[in-house]
């Protein structure tokens, strides 16, 4: 081939991002040519306000509607600390979406989404049917909660996920609040992927904090079913013991399978009773259930395949997952990453409705977790996609943790809030 | 010539390649938009303890990754993400950040020490740190609303070896007294 790659991409367009180029190529005209300039973002967490955000700063000729359920959207990041005690209340995690709609002329609708018909381009919500020409779905997680015997609908309110910051968050705080000094806490991690791999052994850490503080002569159990520590678990173990020592009782490969009706016990395997004061039961995860009920989710029925390079879905064409719901290779389910995956989506999104070359994928992920009031530690990594594999690949070099427990990490955790909540937010 | 691109458009569509293996290599935009999450869109921080990077010349960026890769410049997360990236990397990032818009920033300041930081920065950095430290110029950073508990932490760095002072910046500094260097941070914070 004479030509330079780029110039012929250029002629390409969007076909090229699908694999389709003979169908889409004339789409793509259209759509430069004033058809179609619309995108529908479900979904206002890390992701998807992110996205929508990018597309309007990016070309303000294509419009943009975010849909989300609520008027407002707290942060899982930093939810433990307000379990630890070193939050008094979680308005510093939420954020509202005036400013976001006005600074970029997005439009905001508070709905909740019942239906995606990818053959019709159309979203069908609690507030009527919104029409695309692409779709960008950033559901976030949802619980495979048919996977332990006995969860049903009162089960959260009884045996708190609190892994969806808000009520559940605070529902957990008040159990823990409530517990008699001398108490059993257990906590129950599901086996990965999960939304935010450190995040159980950050929530440890913080539930352990609020007990030798509180609650003296009380235990923590954590039922893992991970045969290991998920992430950074030199950094936990070390923690655990210059903090914890004699509170957590950490116990791999623990599966719990079934839960009491007053919550209060679980079975692992089956076979076990593991009894509780309080029990923080995180249930298995998978993509948000309008990902689910789009048919976006992939042969594990539970993650949405994706390209890597635009986070379009290989499964229905002209839309694009994002952040937890998707699988991004090796970027973790992390707020970081879905911000990273969102504007890398965002970039290619126009690029494709404008009928330009689209460009590789470069992500970063930072992820904070506190160990005790003063002290934190960060996992890092940059990211891009193997072409060869075309999948989402580390950059060598790039992975890795911070070398020990460290009072400036918290720090620099602090500011990271700030400013990963003001991007989303204004 | 026309027909004839878009006669190639069909045959490629008809070939089953990745989009990975055809897209263009990262644009500024594309790698830069990445730091945001810690360093605010566009490079202006909401993050007292994230410096911003809007407005910033281009070889400081460059020259600021490089030493981050190489360990020269001590850190927490930057030194393994520098790590990520290639020297054609750095140049594109610095290229963005140094087009974007300078970010000023309201922070509570004491004014009597930003009046006293104000005769110092006249009278010894100046020549480098030019407007006020609003213009960055080679490797010389923008200082002006950079937030002052990340001025703190640099000069906290600079003070115990672990950040090397340029030679010219260690001739003016080492005559101020602790007072001083407070009172010219402060005057940093303030310059809008």
């Amino acid at each position: 081939m004479t030509m330079q790659r780029r110039d012929f991409l250029k002629m390409v367009g969007a076909g090229a991002g699908v694999g389709a180029a003979t169908a889409l190529t004339g789409c793509a005209t259209q759509q430069a040519a004033g058809g179609g300039r619309k995108v529908v973002v479900i979904g206002g967490g890390y992701g998807g306000t992110i996205a929508a955000k990018y597309i309007r700063m990016m070309d303000k000729s294509i419009e943009v509607t975010l849909i989300e359920r609520n008027d407002h959207y707290i942060s899982c990041p930093f939810s433990n600390l307000y379990l630890g005690g070193i939050l008094p209340d979680l308005s510093k995690l939420t954020i509202k979406y005036d400013k976001l709609a006005a600074n970029h002329g997005i439009k905001v609708v508070q709905a909740e989404v019942t239906g995606v018909n990818a053959a019709e381009r159309t979203v069908t919500t609690s507030k009527g049917v919104f029409n695309y020409d692409r779709l960008v779905v950033a559901p976030g997680v949802d619980f495979r909660t048919e996977e332990i015997k006995g969860y049903t609908a009162q089960t959260p309110e009884v045996a708190p996920h609190a892994w969806k910051a808000g009520p559940q968050t605070i529902l957990l705080r008040k159990q823990l609040e409530a517990m008699k000094p001398g108490g059993t806490v257990v906590l129950s991690i599901p086996l990965a992927p999960f939304r935010c791999p450190p995040g159980p052994y950050e929530r440890t850490s913080m539930i352990a904090m609020y007990l030798k503080q509180h609650k003296p002569g009380s235990k923590l159990i954590v039922l893992d079913a991970n045969p290991d520590i998920v992430s950074k678990k030199g950094l936990f173990l070390k923690g655990w013991k210059k903090h914890y020592d004699g509170i957590i009782d950490y116990r791999p490969a623990k599966k719990v399978t079934e839960v009491s009706a007053d919550g209060k016990s679980v079975l692992i395997e089956g076979i076990d009773e593991v009894k509780g004061d309080v029990i923080n039961l995180i249930p298995p995860q998978r993509a948000g259930a309008i990902a689910v009920s789009a048919g976006l989710v992939g042969p594990d029925k539970n993650w949405c395949p994706v390209n890597p390079t635009t986070f379009e879905s290989t499964i229905h064409k002209n839309i694009h997952v994002i952040g937890d719901a998707c699988i991004a290779g090796a970027m973790p389910k992390s707020g970081y990453s879905a911000n990273s995956e969102a504007k890398a989506c965002a970039n290619n999104i126009v690029n494709l409705m404008n009928g330009r070359a689209i460009v590789d994928f470069s992500g970063i992920n930072t992820c904070y977790s506190f160990l005790s009031a003063k002290e934190a530690v960060e996992v890092t990594g940059v990211y891009l996609v193997d072409k060869e594999k075309n999948v989402i690949i580390a950059a060598p070099g790039s992975v890795g943790v911070s070398p020990d427990l460290s009072e400036t990490e918290a720090i620099y955790a602090e500011s990271w809030l700030n400013n990963i909540l003001t991007e989303m937010s204004s | 010539m026309k027909q004839r691109w878009s006669g190639l458009a069909l045959a490629v569509g008809a070939m089953t390649v990745s989009a990975a293996a055809l897209a263009a290599p990262p644009t500024a935009e594309m790698l830069s938009n990445a730091c945001a999450g810690c360093h605010g869109t566009h490079g202006g921080s909401a993050g007292p303890s994230m410096p911003s990077l809007a407005s910033q010349s281009k070889t400081a960026i460059i020259e600021a990754m490089k030493k981050f890769k190489s360990g020269e410049r001590p850190s927490t997360v930057m030194g393994r993400l520098a790590k990520g990236y290639s020297d054609a990397d750095f140049e594109k990032m610095g290229d963005f950040f140094s087009k974007q818009k300078f970010h000023p920033t309201s922070q509570a300041v004491d004014p009597a020490k930003v009046k006293h930081g104000a005769e110092l920065q006249e009278a010894n950095c100046s020549r480098c740190h030019l407007d006020d430290g609003k213009e960055g110029k080679d490797d010389t950073p923008v200082m002006a609303s950079q937030w002052l508990p990340y001025l703190n932490i640099q000069m906290q760095l600079y003070q115990s070896g672990a950040r090397k002072m340029p030679e010219k910046m260690a001739e003016k500094v080492k005559p101020l007294s602790k007072q001083d260097l407070e009172a010219l941070l402060h005057f940093y914070a303030s310059v809008k």
